[in-house]
């Protein structure tokens, strides 16, 4: 049964983009793209030819390549509700962060390639501000394997009961703000990045991509639903509740799935983007409520 | 137990967001609410030996730290015309680290100390001097005038939480006498943050030292 987890994010991940654009439509007054329209885009994309500029090499194409595989490999990590992961061993969170840490290389490696001076600028501060998340996400994470006394991401992120929240609440909520803080940064979500701006100057993620098409740009948005997902992930697997039957375990987790999306939805609606600037500071924020948490966990 | 900890952990973030924050309105109104919170404290800590005593001091914090000190020093803002600590001598990210840096020694701190047996919270004592470092912090590393008094504040409010858990048997006066103590410092910096600024058109403590007669 520990496929289900892996089945269930390949298949529902895009819906995620579909769930938040359709929260900020709500907000915003209008009706909204199609909830599956990122499966449409996604299907006309692969069935485009790709152009690649004659400055670029083998690095160009391997990125999103790489990238992809990357968050698969990842995605094979990471449980949902009672059904463990395909592939679980102690310390596997460790490998989870190095394989986000390897599709982002690629990511910045595949933008440098171009020479291009708006991709540049973009990877510059993408490896910015990974280099703030990504202690933040190994603090939250060793905080959870300190909390539930496992190493494995699927035993640490089964159901917790009622009992667990009253013995650790604070420390489970300190967890949970800085992994959705964590998840904004690291998708490219509106206090850190707008997905939809078309501003070279103040993109991050979305710049580093301008010159990847057609089946490469699949790829890429694919792994980007993909991690969003596994990010989510890992906030519903501290939240969600359990029940005694597992399949209303995995009904609840996958239905929290999407609360997580209407709450970025709702976060980018009611925020504006932060200035560059201040950037940083939210990030060190986030891996000071991670410590925080981990610290207040050691008593 | 759970609320006294979740209190607890509010004080920990109220204390990081004053670290990391420049407006100086915003730091006012999250020292009140520090205030405020720590006020029920007392009455949480001991719920079920709840006296007169520990009524009077609720009450007594929470209008003393909640509207009288912010109301003070909102009044010295206004006065002074200023609203943000524009260059700190510790910048505001590396105000944060060392705030988490701070909270880790004071962990460790306290399980080097000897701890009473009824101690409200494993997390109380370590917390209290965490306060005490950040307001210490405060007072060293920025340079308006109002921030180090609400870094006063913060180190007494560190000595209020260190007091309520560890020593439940202080006697009233003893209590009332250091809320009068800080009534009074608070008053006379506010009245002395007015002057300042009166006679020298800022309060930035780093330029009296270049006072000369003339």
């Amino acid at each position: 049964m520990s496929f289900i987890p892996l089945l269930l994010a390949l298949v529902l991940s895009p819906l995620l983009f579909g769930v938040i654009n359709r929260t900020k439509a709500f907000f915003a007054g209008r009706r909204g793209q199609p909830l599956l329209q990122t499966y449409f885009d996604m299907w006309k994309l692969l069935h485009k030819g790709a152009v690649y500029s004659r400055t670029t090499t083998w690095i160009f194409r391997a990125g999103p390549m790489v990238g992809l595989a990357a968050t698969l490999m990842a995605a094979t990590l990471v449980p949902l509700g009672n059904f463990p992961a395909l592939v679980a061993f102690p310390a596997d969170f460790l490998l989870f962060a190095g394989l986000l840490g390897l599709m982002r290389f690629f990511t910045v490696a595949a933008a440098l390639d171009t020479g291009s001076s708006f991709e540049g600028m973009g990877a510059s501060r993408e490896v910015f501000f990974s280099a703030l998340t990504e202690p933040a996400l190994l603090v939250a994470l060793a905080t959870l394997a300190r909390q539930t006394g496992q190493l494995s991401l699927s035993a640490m992120l089964e159901p917790v009961s009622a009992a667990h929240w009253l013995q650790s609440g604070p420390v489970l909520a300190l967890v949970v703000i800085a992994l959705l803080i964590i998840l904004l940064a690291e998708n490219a979500r509106i206090p850190v990045d707008d997905p939809n701006t078309h501003l070279e100057l103040t993109m991050i993620h979305e710049v580093m991509v301008l010159d990847h098409g057609g089946p490469d740009f699949a790829f890429i948005l694919y792994s980007s639903a993909l991690k969003l997902w596994l990010f989510a992930a890992l906030v519903v697997g501290i939240v969600a509740p359990a029940t005694g039957n597992a399949w209303w375990n995995l009904l609840l987790a996958t239905g929290g799935m999407f609360v997580v999306a209407v709450v970025v939805g709702v976060i980018e609606s009611i925020m504006a983007r932060l200035r560059l600037v201040v950037v940083p500071q939210l990030l060190v924020g986030a891996g000071a409520l991670a410590a925080v948490a981990f610290l207040l966990g050691l008593i | 137990m759970l609320t006294t900890n979740f209190i607890l952990v509010l004080v920990v973030l109220t204390n990081l967001k004053l670290l990391g924050s420049s407006r100086l309105g915003a730091s006012i109104r999250v020292v009140a609410a520090q205030g405020v919170i720590l006020g029920f404290l007392p009455v949480l800590a001991h719920w079920h030996e709840l006296s007169l005593h520990f009524a009077l001091l609720a009450v007594g914090t929470v209008v003393i730290k909640g509207v009288v000190f912010p109301w003070f020093l909102f009044r010295a803002v206004r006065e002074a015309e200023v609203t943000r600590e524009i260059e700190p001598y510790v910048g505001y990210v590396a105000s944060l680290v060392s705030g988490v840096l701070a909270l880790g020694v004071s962990f460790w701190m306290c399980t080097r100390l000897p701890m009473p047996e009824d101690i409200a919270s494993p997390w109380l004592a370590p917390v209290a001097f965490f306060s005490i470092f950040a307001g210490l912090f405060l007072i060293v590393s920025r340079k308006r005038a109002v921030n180090q008094v609400l870094g006063f504040l913060v180190l007494e409010n560190g000595i209020y939480t260190f007091g309520v858990g560890v020593a439940a048997r202080t006697p009233l006066l003893v209590e009332a006498g250091v809320l009068l103590d800080v009534f009074v410092a608070v008053f006379v910096m506010g009245i002395t943050i007015f002057h300042i600024n009166r006679e020298f058109d800022h309060i930035d403590v780093d330029r009296l030292s270049t006072l000369k007669d003339s």
